[in-house]
């Protein structure tokens, strides 16, 4: 299997909090990799440190390198735009363009990135709906609004929009925590079939989930990692005490 | 049971204030409103609308001209004031917190308490002094008391479009200030509008600034550099001549204004209607 991020001594700020401790893991390609921890572990920090979107917010700062497919996206001249076009996004709370009917919230990024050809939209938008098992539920309503559909609905339609622009990795941050267990079954059977041919890692507070979906599974605990290996592996046999009273629910 | 009793009489109470302040400041509005119709709707004919500004002793006449030079000010004062109160909006919302936009806001909250009399002289010295009375002077003055109208709504509607949003479109690859004038601006394009038709509507009925700037003008439109006549002003002049034409072409052209800020008004929530 080959790596597709290889992230040394990664260190983030959020003023003067130190929120990732010198972290380095390396994360494989077409494969679903889990973060867990309690709250306030890092997770999400450290799921934005792999886009560059950490840097967005005020006062963020980060150390360290991250390899994305051997190149540091950290590096001066490193445009964050076109990694952002190539390590996609899907966020805890359905997101989408409110203004903008199902099929121009799934062209969007195409449409602002300047491609107006019809049949390359129409292609691209419904492509994605199919990837995302969406699109036999609005198929022939595509001009709805993107905010009349289900939370759930919305949360694929989400991932619809962020495979739109063809990434090789998505990030998920706790993708189903605002949706009823079967669109979150929904989305979790789309994970595993997206697996064959994305890169994914996802942030969850839901061990099951994380037992289900991944094929690795890291633990944070107050911004360190703590314990990385297969899914199998961190469940059954974790090596480490935290780990251990972490997963049977000591605390959390 | 006493307790709850007391507490109904106290909903009451409260309920019959709310309704009573509603029906006081309904009072003034619904009272303007009915004297300038009736007095205003017997002035208009079509003669009103397609004549200019009768001369003292002449019967009839209209304000057709200032109808046409409200509308060319107000669009000249919108062209220069409009980009620049969206951009400073823009600047304030989606760039920062940092010490310029403290003192920029602040500036902003300044002038916009000050008095229009004053923007008027400012704008006389500025330009008036060298070009003469005329449009251009009247239009900048009116820009500047547009300006921070248009820059406080903006930042404002783009305030209340949640982060969410622009982190979605930023998370998609799209260069930050296209996601702002795409995504972020459509999530806040009726507040925006709102704003706009605010500053449109006060600036269509100062008459101080424009008074200083381009004075009364009883032709038609006759260059840039030449005044123009405007329906503001017209009413001050009318109402205070001694002429009996002229004091109904006063009710007359308070009932144009107010239909003209109307019509405006209306006009761009139609055009800006979503489909959502």
């Amino acid at each position: 299997m080959a790596v597709k991020f290889d992230i040394q001594n990664l260190n983030a700020w959020f003023g003067s909090m130190h929120v990732l401790k010198n972290i380095n893991m390396k994360i494989e390609e077409n494969a679903v990799t889990a973060i867990i921890g309690p709250s306030g572990s890092g997770k999400t920090t450290f799921l934005r440190c792999l886009n560059r979107m950490h840097e967005i917010t005020p006062g963020a700062r980060v150390s360290g390198k991250v390899l994305f497919n051997g190149i540091n996206i950290y590096d001066d001249g490193v445009d964050p735009v076109m990694i952002r076009r190539k390590i996609g996004m899907v966020f805890q709370k359905p997101n989408p363009f409110p203004m903008m009917s199902i099929y121009d919230n799934v062209a969007a990024g195409l449409k602002l990135n300047g491609i107006r050809d019809k049949k390359i939209l129409d292609a691209a938008v419904r492509r994605s709906l199919e990837l995302a098992n969406l699109w036999d539920e609005v198929n022939g309503a595509l001009n709805r609004s993107g905010a009349s559909l289900s939370v759930g609905q919305q949360q694929r339609l989400c991932i619809a929009r962020a495979l739109a622009v063809e990434p090789e990795v998505l990030l998920m941050d706790e993708p189903t925590s605002a949706l009823d267990p079967i669109a979150a079954a929904k989305i979790e059977a789309l994970i595993r079939k997206l697996a064959k041919n994305y890169t994914v890692v996802i942030v969850t507070h839901n061990m099951q989930q994380a037992a289900r979906v991944s094929d690795y599974t890291a633990f944070f605990y107050l911004g360190e990692l703590i314990e990385y290996g297969p899914t199998k592996q961190i469940f059954e046999n974790p090596k480490h005490e935290l780990t251990k009273r972490y997963i049977t629910g000591e605390f959390g | 049971m006493d307790h709850y009793k007391f507490r109904v009489v106290k909903n009451h109470l409260v309920q019959f204030l709310v309704y009573l302040a509603l029906f006081l400041a309904l009072v003034p509005l619904f009272s303007i409103l009915y004297e300038v119709v009736v007095r205003g709707f017997s002035t208009i004919s079509i003669e009103f609308f397609i004549k200019p500004t009768p001369t003292v002793g002449e019967v009839g006449g209209g304000v057709a001209n200032a109808i046409q030079g409200t509308l060319i000010t107000i669009g000249l004062a919108s062209l220069i004031g409009v980009p620049i109160g969206l951009m400073s909006g823009i600047f304030l919302s989606e760039y920062g917190e940092s010490k310029l936009s403290v003192v920029v806001r602040f500036l902003h909250d300044v002038l916009m308490g000050i008095p229009s009399i004053v923007i008027g002289v400012f704008a006389y010295a500025l330009i008036t002094l060298s070009i003469g009375f005329s449009v251009i002077a009247a239009a900048f003055a009116l820009s500047v008391i547009m300006i921070p109208i248009v820059t406080r709504t903006t930042e404002e509607a783009l305030k209340l479009v949640p982060m969410s949003i622009r982190e979605a479109a930023i998370a998609l690859g799209i260069p930050r200030w296209k996601a702002t004038v795409t995504v972020v601006f459509s999530g806040a394009k009726k507040a925006i509008v709102t704003g706009l038709l605010l500053s449109i509507a006060r600036i269509a009925g100062e008459s101080a600034p424009v008074l200083v700037t381009m004075g009364f003008w009883r032709w038609w439109f006759a260059g840039f550099d030449r005044p123009v006549a405007n329906l503001a002003l017209d009413i001050f002049i009318f109402a205070m001549s001694p002429f009996k034409n002229w004091l109904t072409l006063a009710w007359g052209s308070a009932l144009v204004l107010i239909l003209l800020v109307l019509g405006i008004s209306v006009a761009a929530r139609v055009l800006t209607k979503g489909r959502y």
